[in-house]
């Protein structure tokens, strides 16, 4: 990994407006070079609009931002050279194959037809397409679609990667596949700027996180600052005897751990609530239960979903999409 | 775009334009794309091969007996195909209007538009491949004519009807793909198109002499581009005096692209 002080994206104060409503009311980030940075909204919060200002393909209303030392207004043309996007819709031309989708990208990077070619397959292996290279995308399944469409936009080698909701529509096992992809891409010195909903692909993916709301910037930091901010993890444990909840819930409470405090017998489904803030708090609770003996039946933690993280910053509930974007901004 | 002014130490020698020989090479991938198109889906190529069959068939068979007299279609025949070539050139020219619409509603365009290269190329090269394809339509016009007792005297006449059908074509294209561009769907743009082209294109010389019309029609036939067109064509093909509507023509499809071309490329490029 690449890490440096330089920033790879840096927005100062960006507006823009449709109509009546401001989708970005001005923003302020900065993405350092060969880091990702997640940006975690509800729908219609403005992520896509704020890719689609740093990708050049609107112009913002006010403020300021640069990709790689490019100007977004001034110098769009270098900055395009620079950068690939991933939308939320996957943007491959459907009735081309798979290997005719990137040939047409190699060439308009203004790679030589053989180059192109070399490329086209070279990608193809990496994103495992290559047994469908021939087949029109029409024919593609949502996860090959989307890996597709993450290879057409590794081509040209990118400084900075935007992906719009990546894994929006994918079931869990392509979801993953589409990660390791990302986190490849992050070793090798690409820096990312994610937008997404779900707080497991910020956690898995993002060194920053910037939480957006109806056009602002309403918190940012470190995964793991934003995670204690909104009470990290919570522990379910389920007793083999649910009588012992509550002994088990005092059990907890006297050890007096930072945060535990916040534990939770919750009867009706039989399992005990433990808010957790780190592995090691993990690691004690489940030894007092076992210094104390109790038996459990079944254990897990649960990230805290985007709801309940807008709820802690905002002490409201998440933007929905019809209140503050027009339909089809927000698409 | 201002990009002559970066300052951007990382690109002190790239002032971000693109070369003449970049675009060419841009302009030959996207119309490459457009040829797989047609590979893909040869359905797509159906009213390019079939209307001129379809469209001259009727005319000459439904319109040529009333207009030239009973048994003397082949007179018919001679008046209507340069016409329908100019009627055809319209066709086609909607098509690139609804089908530069369905690529704005999946997520291709914002790959392009996000790509360094010129926004024009995109247009550029979806007109290319529409002249393409307007002269697979005229060459299937020209075989049906000819098997229904078309006759040319001047074969140069005939390529410069030819070229003068596709230049004016090519200028009413920017129209439709500023309505590609602009409007919501596909439908919409052809709903237009049809609202716009029927009166262009009947209330014109291209399926009847215009003689027999009512004056005020006939202050709109005159001053019609399609008339100039169809009647240009005529004379090429067939001898008689030219120049005039040639140069109408010329003119009305150098307006028209001067005009409409910097205005699909704008919208095309700040579209949101």
């Amino acid at each position: 990994m690449t890490r440096t002080d330089n920033n790879a994206v840096e927005v100062r104060g960006l507006v823009k407006h449709y109509g009546e409503t401001r989708a970005l009311d001005g923003v302020d980030l900065d993405v350092r070079e060969g880091t990702v940075l997640g940006v975690l909204g509800p729908n219609g919060a403005g992520k896509t609009t704020l890719v689609r200002c740093l990708s050049t393909l609107i112009t913002p209303d006010a403020g300021r931002a640069t990709v790689a030392g490019h100007d977004v207004a001034r110098q769009s043309r270098q900055l395009r050279r620079t950068i690939g996007l991933t939308g939320q819709y996957a943007s491959v031309d459907e009735k081309l194959s798979g290997r005719e989708n990137l040939y047409l990208i190699g060439r308009l990077l203004d790679l030589t037809r053989k180059d192109a070619r070399r490329r086209a397959d070279e990608l193809l292996e990496r994103f495992s397409l290559t047994d469908a290279a021939k087949r029109p995308a029409a024919t593609y399944s949502g996860g090959m679609r989307r890996r597709l469409d993450l290879a057409a936009s590794m081509i040209g080698r990118p400084a900075v990667l935007f992906l719009d909701e990546p894994t929006t529509g994918l079931d869990p096992r392509t979801r993953n596949e589409v990660w390791d992809e990302v986190q490849r891409m992050v070793a090798e010195g690409v820096t990312v700027l994610l937008t997404t909903q779900y707080m497991e692909e910020a956690e898995r993916l993002a060194h920053e996180l910037t939480v957006i709301d109806r056009g602002r910037v309403i918190a940012e930091g470190g995964v793991a600052e934003l995670k204690a901010k909104v009470g990290g993890r919570t522990l379910r444990i389920r007793p083999a005897d649910a009588a012992h909840l509550s002994a088990m819930a005092a059990a907890v409470r006297e050890e007096g751990l930072d945060g535990v405090a916040g534990v939770q017998a919750v009867p009706d489904e039989g399992v005990l609530h433990v808010p957790i803030l780190s592995d090691e708090q993990l690691t004690a609770v489940v030894g007092l239960l076992g210094a104390r003996g109790f038996a459990v039946s079944d254990i897990g933690t649960e990230l805290p979903s985007l709801d309940e993280v807008f709820l802690a910053i905002t002490g409201r509930q998440a933007a929905s999409v019809t209140d503050t974007i027009p339909q089809e901004v927000a698409a | 775009m201002s990009a002559a002014t970066s300052t951007a130490p990382a690109t002190a020698d790239d002032d971000g334009r693109i070369g003449l020989r970049g675009n060419l090479r841009h302009i030959g991938a996207l119309v490459r794309r457009n040829l797989l198109w047609i590979r893909q889906d040869p359905e797509s190529m159906f009213d390019a091969v079939l209307m001129p069959i379809v469209f001259t068939l009727l005319f000459v068979f439904v319109f040529g007996g009333a207009i030239a007299g009973k048994g003397n279609q082949d007179a018919y025949v001679n008046y209507v195909v340069p016409g329908l070539m100019a009627m055809m050139g319209m066709n086609i020219a909607m098509g690139v209007g609804t089908g530069f619409n369905q690529d704005f509603q999946s997520g291709v365009m914002d790959r392009f538009r996000s790509l360094p290269i010129a926004r024009s190329s995109v247009l550029i090269a979806k007109i290319v491949v529409e002249i393409g394809r307007m002269l697979v339509a005229t060459a299937i016009l020209l075989t049906v004519g000819f098997l229904l007792g078309l006759s040319v005297s001047d074969v140069p006449g005939l390529l410069a009807a030819v070229g003068l059908s596709m230049v004016f074509g090519s200028s009413i294209m920017w129209i439709f793909l500023t309505m590609g561009v602009t409007m919501k769907n596909a439908q919409a743009i052809q709903g237009m198109g049809f609202l716009v082209l029927m009166p262009l294109q009947f209330g014109s010389s291209i399926f009847a002499p215009t003689g027999s019309m009512p004056g005020w029609l006939q202050t709109f036939t005159d001053h019609n581009p399609l008339s100039s067109l169809a009647d240009a064509a005529r004379g090429l093909m067939n001898g008689g005096p030219v120049a005039h509507d040639v140069w109408v023509t010329l003119i009305w499809s150098a307006v028209i692209t001067a005009v409409m071309a910097p205005v699909a490329i704008r919208r095309f490029r700040t579209k949101s």
